[in-house]
């Protein structure tokens, strides 16, 4: 998939009539490759666009501007029904898969009813591909006949993995799987992730808050800020050498499972909340936060560079 | 350090329609002036519940069943009502994940932290007023004057949860409760409320219970750890010794699921098997025998009881006294020293 200067603009409702045409751009300018049968990650504090980046790229949210190639082909303006194969290919599973399954149907019927609606397998032989389905996220036949309610977090968090992969996607854009999960558990269900990877050739864009999940799956990461894409590179070269600011001062936020650390502590802390999307700081966005921003990041807007290790700051770290 | 709180095998159980259900059993710690102790574990272990029976929160259903908390020498449960609730706000406080559940909304902040100051230490509303603006500056509220005229709304997660710690600090209590205070907050906050909380207690010297399910925090925070697993606590030691050797297979299991950030990328964490109990269905015996690597038939049919493996390094496990653990975890131990970040 290629996503070219995409951009996801949301009207600000009940603005001042002074701003009326203003706009939370929740995506702006965004261009990034997912290679087939690679993993992105893509990081960032809350409100700085991640879900939204996912949910353009699909087209479950109409961009404002930019263009998606998938596949090879230009999907950006597709109508409906002519989108419905594409579609098909690309899924998402979600933080709650509970909101996606309706409670009142057994799993059984769930995983069918997308196989019935758009006859990917013959009327007979539906069971036996909802069980291969559960067996591929490592859930018992028997789990078919029972609802949403009798599972834990985690075998949901299976089922709706399953329910994406009936569709035989291609891509899915997975937004924050494990955050609601217990860490015993989050790592059962990375564990899946990447084993369905590699059996089904998948691509992953893998949004998340936890460094750690997103360093487990991810060959490359994103960092986004205010709607930004502000670091692009390898997973490991990023962890090692942030070039932004912001990557940097992200990173030492999380504290590490080592009460060692703690005598290190001279951690430097990235102060104030994020701006408001809806208006942004000119310039460098994060020119407000940075402790390194000069007059020239107040005024002009740093572009991500086109390297392997890409990134968008005047003065970037060695 | 003397002890400011004891928690003495506490029982605590819940009556519904569908009958009663225990959900803490047998547990029991002690911390002491100016420390902080972190209660982890898995969702639904128990660590809220604990918080709030101390703090006599647990509302119609729960009771406390058996054993007893002691502050300061007072057992609270033979304390009559009014001192008790004298004795919550002024000597103990306090602050949960949520702060918006707390904060009263149609109520300025200042105004709120007044009260809190007018009811605990008698001052009159002007002195009062210049407590709680100083109290929002300490804890790192920009124009303390003007936020103190507004309401709670207009505030960011991380701001609200800082007005909370403003509100809970301003009697300067002798015992902080902290129910999973940043869960909520991006990272980028938490870590500013963490280092918030470690200089304000540096500063006032009061001690926290902190509760999380978040083994970073308790690493950054903690001075002393209980592992709690389905209702028990399973292992309690100084920070130090619960990340270094950990000897419960359970906590073991714990911090080998965290994401290795030194490990090469496509690397596998190893999981714990299966799930937590409910609490209608707890196993016999050991309550982690079904996950557990080292399950014997001992464990599936006697519960093991928290005994000591060390000075003050408490156990739940029936090998945690022979060599057969120590040698698996030495092992873990090795994998355990490369984790860097
Ligand atoms: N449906 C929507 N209508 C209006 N604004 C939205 C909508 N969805 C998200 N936003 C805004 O867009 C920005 C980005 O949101 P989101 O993509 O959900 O961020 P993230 O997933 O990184 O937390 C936020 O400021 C959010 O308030
Ligand atoms: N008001 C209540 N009524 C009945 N059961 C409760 C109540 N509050 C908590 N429990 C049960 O007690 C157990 C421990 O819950 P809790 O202390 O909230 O866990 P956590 O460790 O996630 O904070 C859970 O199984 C929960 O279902
Ligand atoms: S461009 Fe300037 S303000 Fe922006 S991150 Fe770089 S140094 Fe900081
Ligand atoms: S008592 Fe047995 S089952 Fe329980 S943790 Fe110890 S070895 Fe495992
Ligand atoms: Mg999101
Ligand atoms: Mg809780």
């Amino acid at each position: 998939m290629q996503i070219e200067r995409l951009s996801t603009h949301y009207p600000v409702r009940g603005a001042f009539l002074s701003r009326r045409d203003k706009a939370v751009k929740a995506v702006d300018d965004v261009s990034l490759t997912l290679y087939e049968g690679e993993t992105v990650g893509l990081v960032g504090e809350s409100g700085c666009g991640k879900s939204t980046l996912g949910r353009t790229i699909i087209r479950l949210e109409q961009s404002s501007g930019g263009r998606i190639r998938f596949e090879g082909r230009d999907i950006t303006h597709d109508p409906p029904k002519k989108l419905i194969p594409a579609r098909m290919r690309m899924q998402m599973i979600f933080q709650d898969p509970y909101a996606s399954l309706n409670p009142r149907m057994r799993i059984v019927d769930t995983l069918s009813e997308p196989l019935l609606v758009h006859r990917l397998v013959e009327r007979h032989e539906i069971r036996r591909e909802v069980d291969r389905l559960l067996a591929l996220v490592g859930l018992p036949s028997s789990a078919g006949n029972r609802y949403p309610h009798e599972f834990s977090g985690g075998q949901r968090q299976r089922i709706g993995i399953a329910r994406a992969l009936s569709f035989r996607p291609k891509l899915l854009v997975c937004d924050e799987p494990v955050s609601a999960l217990d860490v015993s558990i989050q790592a059962q269900i990375l564990n899946l992730l990447q084993d369905l990877q590699e059996e089904l050739t998948l691509t992953y864009l893998f949004i998340a808050h936890g460094i750690g999940a997103v360093k487990q799956i991810s060959k490359r990461v994103a960092v986004m800020y205010l709607g930004k894409i502000v670091e692009l590179a390898g997973t490991e070269e990023l962890f090692r050498r942030p070039r932004h600011p912001y990557t940097q001062l992200l990173l030492n936020a999380y504290p590490p499972p080592d009460p060692a650390y703690r005598r290190k502590q001279s951690r430097v802390i990235l102060h104030g909340d994020i701006p408001s999307p809806a208006n942004p700081p000119a310039g460098c966005r994060f020119h407000t936060r940075c402790p390194y921003a000069q007059q020239r990041c107040r005024v002009e807007t740093p572009h991500l560079s086109e390297k392997e290790h890409a990134v968008a700051c005047h003065y970037p770290l060695a | 350090m003397g002890e400011l709180l004891k928690v003495d095998q506490l029982q605590i159980k819940f009556r519904s329609e569908q009958g009663e259900t225990v959900s803490v059993e047998d547990v029991s710690f002690t911390i002491r002036h100016g420390e902080t102790m972190a209660i982890v574990g898995e969702s639904g272990c128990g660590k809220s519940v604990t918080s709030l029976a101390i703090m006599g929160l647990l509302g119609a259903g729960g009771t406390i069943a058996k054993g007893s908390v002691r502050f300061q020498d007072t057992n609270l449960a033979s304390l009559p009502e009014r001192q008790l609730r004298k004795l919550k706000g002024s000597q103990m406080s306090m602050i949960f994940q949520e702060p918006m559940t707390s904060l009263n909304p149609v109520m300025t902040i200042g105004r709120q932290i007044e009260e809190a100051v007018r009811l605990h230490l008698k001052s009159p509303r002007k002195t009062a007023r210049r407590l709680a603006i100083d109290m929002l500056r300490k804890v790192g509220i920009p124009r303390p004057e003007s936020i103190a005229k507004a309401y709670p709304h207009v505030l960011s997660g991380g701001m609200r949860q800082r007005v909370m710690i403003a509100i809970a600090l301003i009697c300067q209590p002798k015992l902080l409760i902290a129910d999973e205070p940043t869960t909520a907050l991006d990272v980028t906050i938490q870590a500013q409320i963490i280092e918030l909380m470690k200089s304000l207690q540096e500063e006032t010297g009061t001690a926290i219970l902190l509760v999380t399910h978040d083994l970073g925090v308790v690493a950054a925070m903690a001075d002393q750890v209980a592992v709690m697993y389905a209702g028990q606590i399973v292992e309690a030691a100084d920070v130090y010794t619960l990340f270094r050797s950990p000897r419960h297979p359970y906590t073991q299991g714990l911090l080998n699921s965290i994401p290795r950030l030194d490990g090469g990328k496509g690397q596998r964490a190893p999981a714990i098997p299966g799930q937590v109990p409910s609490l209608r269905e707890m196993p016999a015996g050991c309550r982690f025998h079904p996950r557990c690597p080292y399950a014997k038939d001992r464990c599936r049919e006697r519960q093991p009881r928290l005994s000591f493996a060390g000075e003050e390094h408490q156990v739940r496990c029936w090998l945690a006294e022979s060599e057969e653990l120590e040698s698996a975890s030495a092992s873990d131990d090795q994998r355990r020293k490369s984790v860097a970040l």
